[in-house]
């Protein structure tokens, strides 16, 4: 036997007298004073009940407050410099048009298969709010959707195509052109009924501490926005603006991948474009945001 | 290759000075970059580009590899009646790309 097993040992047999001594010191003196105790229990208990259900309610009614208040909400366009802006609203200034273009073009195209084109359904201009109630429930209440996914159905179900990468050039290209038909929208998303736990899920993920910065989103979007890390503003962390151009990427990218730009930021594992998570996160983002108008295509640093 | 093209004004007069913008969809690869598995990426990137107005050559750029992704280009001109503004360019896999735009000009 090892020394420290020895102590332990000695240790317990220690603890075990005290507790004792310590039990007889509590033992009523009487039963009169015991049954007075007894409802002094009960009625701390009640009190405690009630007092947790009324902070419950509370909680509740609290818990859908946004975290940044309608006046105060900002895209990220406009914490940007002043030539982003401009670049962003100068249609052939902002490289994002050029995948619109694309994606219209992508949109009335036949796929070689014999399949109908996008077109052949849905009328080319008939896309305009979806984006802003993005990401939803489908019918069938399976799964949360958004532009990439729904694409993705489109192929699958009715071109019998393969899915397109998410981070393709050409999945991207349709969804800036989707996305930019609601530009000007304000964002409405619901959260109730189905969505609800891919919405808890998102708020979730999001106050949620990750990687070896031990950062959550909510630490730098919700407390510092506005501030800067280095030369760069803090954004509030809307997802109003994408698909964007990023000067960064020199080319177009998705919500999702900006996703994984912040968690290697911060020193977390990425996780995967077109995940549940991911899907919930924008849900609980497009929420927060509500309000906010469609910007895509965004350009962004 | 896709391209956009604007002229600002888009109903001059006959010998007004307009500006001619062009962005043009290109990745621009510098060959100086390295991929994933550390092999070099070979150059490509739009190396010249020209555009033609009623026939004549008005505008020729040449581009270098420190150009950033989808080049964008603008300049001015005289018009001097109805006619096309007609963009060639070409990159170093000599893929062809053209683009143009009508100018309608008042008299």
């Amino acid at each position: 036997m090892s020394a420290s097993q020895w102590t332990s040992k000695a240790n317990d047999s220690r603890n075990k007298t005290s507790l004792r001594a310590h039990l007889i010191r509590r033992q009523p003196p009487c039963v009169g004073s015991r049954r007075t105790a007894q409802y002094l229990l009960l009625s701390a208990v009640l009190c405690l009940a009630m007092a947790l259900m009324a902070a419950n309610t509370l909680y509740a009614a609290d818990s859908d407050r946004k975290p940044i208040a309608r006046a105060d909400l900002k895209s990220g366009i406009e914490l940007a410099s002043r030539e982003l802006r401009q670049q962003q609203e100068d249609p052939i200034l902002n490289p994002g048009m050029l995948a619109v273009d694309q994606g219209a073009r992508a949109f009335v195209q036949a796929p070689s298969n014999g399949q109908p084109a996008c077109q052949a359904c849905h009328q080319l201009n008939s896309m305009k709010g979806l984006a802003a109630q993005l990401p939803k429930v489908d019918r069938t209440a399976t799964r949360l959707h958004n532009l990439h996914t729904l694409v993705n159905r489109c192929r699958i179900e009715r071109q019998q195509l393969p899915p397109l990468d998410y981070e393709s050039p050409a999945l991207l290209a349709l969804v800036s052109f989707l996305a930019n038909q609601s530009q000007g929208l304000p964002i409405n998303v619901d959260i109730d009924g189905p969505a609800r736990p891919y919405f808890e899920q998102g708020r979730n993920l999001y106050n949620s501490r990750t990687g070896q910065m031990n950062l959550a989103c909510s630490h730098c979007h919700d407390q510092n926005w506005g501030r800067r890390l280095l030369s760069e503003p803090i954004s509030q962390g809307h997802g109003n603006a994408y698909p964007i151009y990023r000067l960064e990427w020199q080319a177009m990218g998705s919500l999702h991948r900006r996703f994984r730009s912040c968690q290697f930021g911060v020193r977390a594992q990425l996780g995967a474009q077109g995940s549940d998570d991911f899907l919930a996160l924008e849900l609980y983002l497009a929420w927060r945001g509500e309000g906010l108008l469609i910007e895509a295509p965004g350009v962004r640093r | 290759m896709a391209a956009r093209v604007q002229i600002q004004p888009n109903k001059p007069k006959a010998g007004d000075i307009v500006e001619v913008r062009i962005i043009i969809g290109h990745a621009m690869e510098s060959g100086l970059r390295r991929d994933d598995m550390g092999r070099r990426v070979q150059r490509n990137i739009v190396n010249k580009i020209t555009c033609r107005y009623l026939g004549q050559e008005v505008f020729r750029a040449e581009l270098g590899p420190g150009i950033a992704a989808n080049p964008y280009l603008t300049f001015h001109t005289r018009v001097s009646r109805s006619g096309e503004f007609l963009f060639d360019w070409v990159d170093d896999d000599g893929e062809r790309g053209s683009e143009r735009v009508a100018v309608d000009v008042q008299s």
